[in-house]
């Protein structure tokens, strides 16, 4: 089978290879790219470990193939945080995250924070009853959810205050 | 799991997908993926070639007009969802796609891809169901509509030709002013529903004028009660006639399977088509929420 | 002063490399060169192999190695993977191949492995491999297993039993015989997986340079791996070295080796180059141990006041094909079964049955949820027959604190008397009866369903035993640079146990955490080690760091005494320097000191003192540490969907003096969320034949935020009289009486009906049976 040229922007830097058509987006960026932050919990699209952002949209990348992502802008968990500044180089999620205990081992970790990063953005009033049917959609198999959730629930204030002096483009 | 070896192809229009998929030997159409590239991954499906639908310009679109509405093939759940015009004229969409996967799936996942999967407790079929919907398809050679009534074939499979390709599904919207419901039994939000029910109604002078209501998750396709439907025409709304309603779908297939047996997806649907019809019966009374 | 480390609700030292994407798990490490695996897989769960033809996955391009048992290098050829916990109780310790030779006995057996450039060449060569199967006859689950005739799993036995054990003490008959009240009940409780995010994972180098061969894998044990490889490969414990690196989570199935972890290291050693096997979650619900299935035959004996006499009865326990970790499971629930209540006599006869299925071993809470599962659905049935309330039956028999230290009379699985040593088990049950409101639940589940609401409310107690030996080690160590080194063959899968290790460790040097660093997991780094399971780590590492930690600051003040010229009594450790208490006189940095120890010219340490700022300690308790705990749980179900919706959750938990209570609260929250998963969502469906029929993430279902909620924890802290600190395990105890206290919620709620639960999980449809079957007992009865 031929393989693909693609070129496409990964947390900001342009990145250009051959590939499979086979490979998925999650093997392409851990093993094409060396971007290992981004884990395969099940491949087959239930357990939300891979989730990354494509245009600034949380997608499964076990579900989408890296040829599809030719010309696409991708974040990984790996670029989630400001370059500089913020709190020691953390994004508010991920800040939360570890101010409340919402991670054990880490291996789901990159999906909650790239698919909370979209969640939050979009809306970050929602409730907690909404914000756990939300969630639904990443499997977390350490924490039982209660650290997740606390920490989701804070980080969206750093959300609002961010939407509220028009900085809501920056994640 | 990883999927077998294919080739990837990527028209920029309808004419270069449909040349393609009348010419390539085990072809398949890659929409939103989300089923697709799962059952890839899986080896459950194992096809030669992919021809990528996400570059064909004119495949996206909601248009509503009068009573009509059309969803090309390539829109996303996501836009249908949060759609504000067909939010405020049939919010049953809304509903039923807040349970179409996650918020994740739904970013990529298509309203053609949805049809084409065929998964029997998918919720796109049950509103497809529900409002009498016709399915565009088209081929080189060319187009054709199906009425929803005849599009499943068999478990999982449309009745469309290897080289057919779904361009849109149009709607028949019920009127200003109906109700609907929208239920479904699963233990956890966004799985596989065992059982779910929409339902719409029409009221007019306190009686049922127009009444809907389609059985999902339960067989091989949605199904509508048509026992229940005509037992509830130009009845007055109350607890006692959806029960009836509830009761009287003994004539649909129920399948048992692997998490549920065919006797618990009965009770269920007897039980998710009461609420239904309740929800739709007060807000075709006028909360239209 | 001492800047106090143990006890505060510290932040993890692991998290920022793990929220940023550096975590380095299994898969992460890139070595040049490395090859990947897929195994080709048994499609029967009892087949004999009459042929396997490998010529055209050999020929694919992009292979490198394609093998069957029959290729297997000496001296691995022929042999089973070493069982590391042998019992007298085992009839045939069988344990699996690293592949299958002639007859697979559970489906998704491997029996053969691809080395290919990549894992999808290898899944294609996999598919190419043809293999003929003679299907046998299966033996599905335990009904099959016991009955007369049964076929058999293994056939050179004479029948499916793996293990016999009977446990009790005092005078059951008479217990029976005087009783005022008798209930009995069956229950049936199923497996479940442990289903980590991270599946298993192993990668394997040679050294080119001695021979010696490296192993990564995403175990809870490297050295009981390193134990096995010894064993199968029979190499130099030296020449292997196994290194646990960042693991996804275990729960109790990475604790034993696995045949991948030795076919991985085989084929890298045969080829010359790195070699990596990523288990899919396929393979995972296929092949990684489960746990759970047993069915309790059970009676209990009370007097009129409803003081315990007695409990009896049979247990059956699904152990799988293959015994990979022995009888521990279903050992421990014989054990536990009498609880945090005062038991005069207890029989139980147990047969551990082989099945065609995936093996049992211990899955966080290991034997013990079934237990408790069977004491306190016994409990609920009792007071419900003798028309007391359910908390008020269990008070009069909770063991009293001045009781402590209790002996219960039976030996635990650690070979010692079963002596409870500390705790407040009344305290604990009362706290969550005030908490949960049980006194006036009544009401308001009366009230409720005036409304059309079934509500609820559940509750459970449960002893565990925490912190088993054998022991754990731990390496102290200053280093010139002043930071203080900690090493300890245990490792964590996600518990935080760099952060707790450095909290013990901080406070022992009094610095701050980030002074402190910490190894883990690393056969190079100590010779011997046990590994992360049973609540054990903080009970044996902690302890060893505390000791070890304790000699070296010890050994500074000694150096320092002499260096200063006062009494050692007069010294104080502060900010990372060694100084006479209060003073702004002499002092010398941790650095200097390391310095000075590891041999300066010039200088001599003071007399008796050995070189060297380290020491190494192995701590061994006498005994468990048994913490406890107490969960109420209110429900809410609809009766016309089985539907069960979890409102309100109360855990009290006593698990001795906490290092780190956040860590300590996100342990029970975790465990609870597994609890709740057994208790009415997770189920590996098998069918008539032992074929796995929920094999996907969207089959099986995991627990979800949306299912899960936020427990309200209270702690009570017993210490532990035998760990210097005070500490008992904490990674159990919130799955062990879940599934029990959900059911009696649900049974609670469901009252209206007269239904009674005997089975975990209790999953909707279920649910809906039962009250159907009630409602029609009722009809016939009137």
């Amino acid at each position: 089978m031929t393989t693909k040229s693609i070129s496409l922007t990964v947390n900001g830097k342009t990145v250009e290879q051959e590939v499979e058509p086979r490979t998925h987006l999650a093997d392409f960026l851990r093993h094409g790219i060396g971007l290992t932050g981004t884990h395969l919990g099940c491949e087959h699209g239930v357990c939300g470990a891979c989730t990354v952002l494509v245009d600034g949209q949380a997608v499964r990348s076990c579900l989408m193939l890296a040829v599809q992502a030719d010309g696409a802008e991708v974040v990984t968990v790996e670029g989630l945080a400001p370059e500089t500044g913020g709190d020691d180089g953390l994004s508010p999620i991920q800040a939360a995250f570890r101010e409340f205990h919402g991670l054990q081992c880490g291996y789901c970790t990159p999906g909650f924070l790239t698919s909370l990063t979209q969640l939050l953005m979009e809306n970050p009033d929602i409730g907690e009853e909404d914000l756990r049917k939300e969630l639904s959609g990443n499997l977390c198999r350490c924490t039982g959810y209660a650290g997740i959730v606390r920490a989701a629930l804070a980080a969206a204030q750093a959300y609002k205050e961010a939407a509220a002096s028009g900085m809501g483009g920056s994640r | 799991m990883k999927a077998a070896a294919f080739d990837y192809h990527r028209p920029a229009n309808r004419a270069e997908a449909l040349d393609m998929a009348g010419s390539l030997d085990n072809a398949k159409f890659l929409a939103g993926g989300q089923s697709l590239v799962a059952m890839l991954n899986m080896r459950y499906a194992i096809v030669d070639h992919l021809i990528d639908l996400n570059h064909v310009s004119d495949l996206a679109g909601i248009e509503m007009t009068g009573d009509r509405l059309r969803l090309g093939a390539m829109t996303r759940q996501r836009a249908v969802k949060d759609d504000t015009a067909l939010a405020a004229r049939a919010p049953i969409f809304a509903a039923a796609l807040d349970y179409v996967g996650h918020f994740q799936t739904r970013n990529r996942g298509t309203v053609g891809g949805s049809l084409g999967h065929m998964d029997p407790s998918a919720e796109l079929m049950a509103l497809a169901t529900l409002m009498d919907a016709e399915v565009e398809v088209q081929s080189k050679a060319r187009t054709r509509t199906l009425s929803i009534a005849d599009y499943p074939m068999a478990y999982m499979t449309p009745a469309i030709e290897m080289d057919e390709m779904i361009t849109g599904v149009t709607f028949a919207l019920p009127a200003e002013g109906h109700g609907w419901g929208f239920h479904e039994h699963a233990q956890r939000h966004g799985d596989f529903a065992v059982c779910g029910v929409a339902a719409l109604m029409e009221l007019a002078g306190g009686t049922v004028s127009r009444t809907a209501i389609t059985v999902f998750g339960i067989g091989m396709a949605p199904q509508r009660a048509r026992a229940a439907e005509d037992l509830l025409a130009g009845q007055t709304p109350g607890d006692d006639l959806y029960r009836a309603a509830g009761d009287a779908l003994d004539d649909l297939d129920y399948t048992t399977d692997a998490m549920a047996s065919a006797a618990y997806r009965r009770r269920l649907a007897g039980v998710l088509t009461r609420r239904a019809l309740a929800d739709a019966a007060t807000r075709a009374g006028g909360d239209r929420r | 002063m001492t800047t106090q480390m143990v006890g505060k609700p510290i932040q993890r030292v692991e998290d920022k490399d793990l929220l940023t994407g550096k975590g380095s798990f299994t898969d992460d490490i890139k070595l040049p060169g490395t090859l990947h695996v897929a195994f080709v897989r048994a499609p029967f769960a009892h087949a004999r192999i009459t042929g396997i033809d490998l010529d055209a996955a050999r020929e694919l391009p992009g292979v490198h190695l394609v093998m069957a048992a029959a290729d297997l290098p000496a001296p691995a050829k022929g042999k089973r993977i070493l069982l590391q916990v042998p019992n007298p109780a085992i009839v045939d310790p069988i344990t699996q191949e690293p592949l299958v030779s002639e007859r697979v006995a559970f489906a998704g057996e491997a029996v053969a492995v691809v080395v290919a450039d990549s894992r999808a060449i290898a899944e294609d060569a996999a598919e190419m491999v043809m293999v003929d199967y003679d299907p046998l006859p299966t033996v599905a689950n335990l009904a099959q297993a016991t009955a007369p005739g049964a076929d058999k799993v293994h056939p050179h036995l004479a029948d499916n039993v793996a293990a016999r054990i009977h446990v009790g003490y005092g005078d059951i008959e008479s217990a029976f015989r005087d009783a005022a009240h008798t209930v009995s009940v069956t229950l049936d409780q199923h497996r479940g997986t442990g289903n980590p995010m991270e599946g298993r994972a192993v990668l394997s180098a040679p050294n080119a340079l001695d021979g010696g061969i490296t192993v990564w894998s995403a175990t809870q044990a490297p050295h009981i791996l390193r134990r096995a490889l010894v064993d199968m490969l029979e190499m130099a414990e030296t020449d292997i070295r196994v290194i646990a690196p960042d693991v996804g989570g275990g729960f109790g199935p990475k604790v034993q080796a696995y045949p991948e972890e030795f076919v991985i290291p085989i084929c890298a050693q045969m080829l010359g180059v790195p070699v990596k096997w990523i288990e899919d979650r396929r393979e995972h619900l296929l092949c990684t141990v489960q746990e759970r299935d047993q069915t309790w035959s059970v009676e209990m004996a009370l007097d009129a006041e409803g003081k315990l006499l007695g409990v009896r009865g049979r247990m059956r326990h699904d152990q799988g094909a293959y015994l990979p970790w022995g009888v521990i499971a279903p050992y421990i629930s014989t054990v536990t079964m009498p609880g945090p209540y005062v038991l005069p006599a207890y029989d139980l006869e147990t047969q551990v049955m082989f099945t065609n299925k995936v093996p049992t071993a211990p899955l966080r809470g290991a034997g013990r949820p079934q237990a408790v599962f069977a004491m306190e659905r016994l409990f609920d049935l009792a007071a419900d027959r003798m028309g007391l309330d359910r908390a008020d039956l269990r008070r009069r028999n909770l063991i009293p604190a001045e009781a402590m230290p209790y002996s219960v009379g039976l030996i635990f699985r650690d070979g010692q008397p079963l002596i409870y040593d500390s705790g407040d088990y009344p305290r604990c049950q009362q706290i969550a009866e005030e908490k949960s409101g049980w006194a006036d639940f009544p009401a308001r589940r009366e009230a409720a369903l005036r409304e059309g609401r079934y509500i609820g409310l559940g509750i459970a107690n449960y002893v565990e035993g925490t912190g088993l030996g054998p022991f754990e080690g731990a390496t102290t160590q200053v280093l010139p640079s002043g930071r203080i080194l900690i090493k300890t063959g245990a490792a964590g899968q996600g518990q935080g146990n760099r952060t707790v290790y450095a909290q013990v460790a901080a406070e022992a040097f009094n610095v701050d955490i980030s002074q402190v660093d910490v190894e883990l997991g690393d056969t190079g780094k100590i010779p011997i080690g046990v590994g992360a399971f049973a609540s054990r780590l903080m009970v044996n590492a902690g302890s060893a760091i505390n000791v070890s930690a304790g000699t070296v600051v010890t050994k500074m003040k000694k150096i320092a005494a002499a260096a200063f010229e006062v009494s050692e009594d007069d010294l104080e450790l502060v900010d990372g320097t060694v100084r006479v208490t209060g003073d702004q006189g002499p002092s010398l940095t941790f650095g200097e000191m390391a310095q000075m120890a590891s041999g300066m010219p010039g200088y001599v340490l003071p007399g008796g003192q050995e070189p060297g700022l380290f020491a190494t300690h192995y701590f061994s308790p006498p005994q468990a540490a048994y913490a406890n705990g107490s969960h109420a749980v209110e429900v809410e179900v609809d009766p016309e969907t089985g539907i069960v919706r979890i409102a309100r959750y109360i855990v009290v938990h006593d698990c001795g003096r906490m290092v780190n209570p956040l860590l300590v609260e996100g342990q029970i929250q975790g465990g609870l969320a597994h609890g709740i998963g057994n208790a009415f969502l997770e189920k590996m469906r098998y069918d008539d034949d032992a074929n796995p029929v929920t094999t996907t993430l969207a089959d099986y279902l995991l627990p979800d935020a949306d299912n899960v909620p936020t427990a309200e924890i209270y702690h009570v802290e017993s210490p532990a009289p035998h760990n210097p600190l005070g500490v008992k395990g904490a990674g159990e105890g919130g799955t062990i009486p879940a599934a029990a206290a959900v059911v009696s919620a649900v049974e609670d709620a469901l009252r209206p009906f007269g239904v009674q639960i005997d089975e975990a999980p209790i999953l909707p449809e279920r649910i809906c049976e039962l009250i159907d079957a009630a409602r029609q007992n009722t009809q016939e009865a009137s």
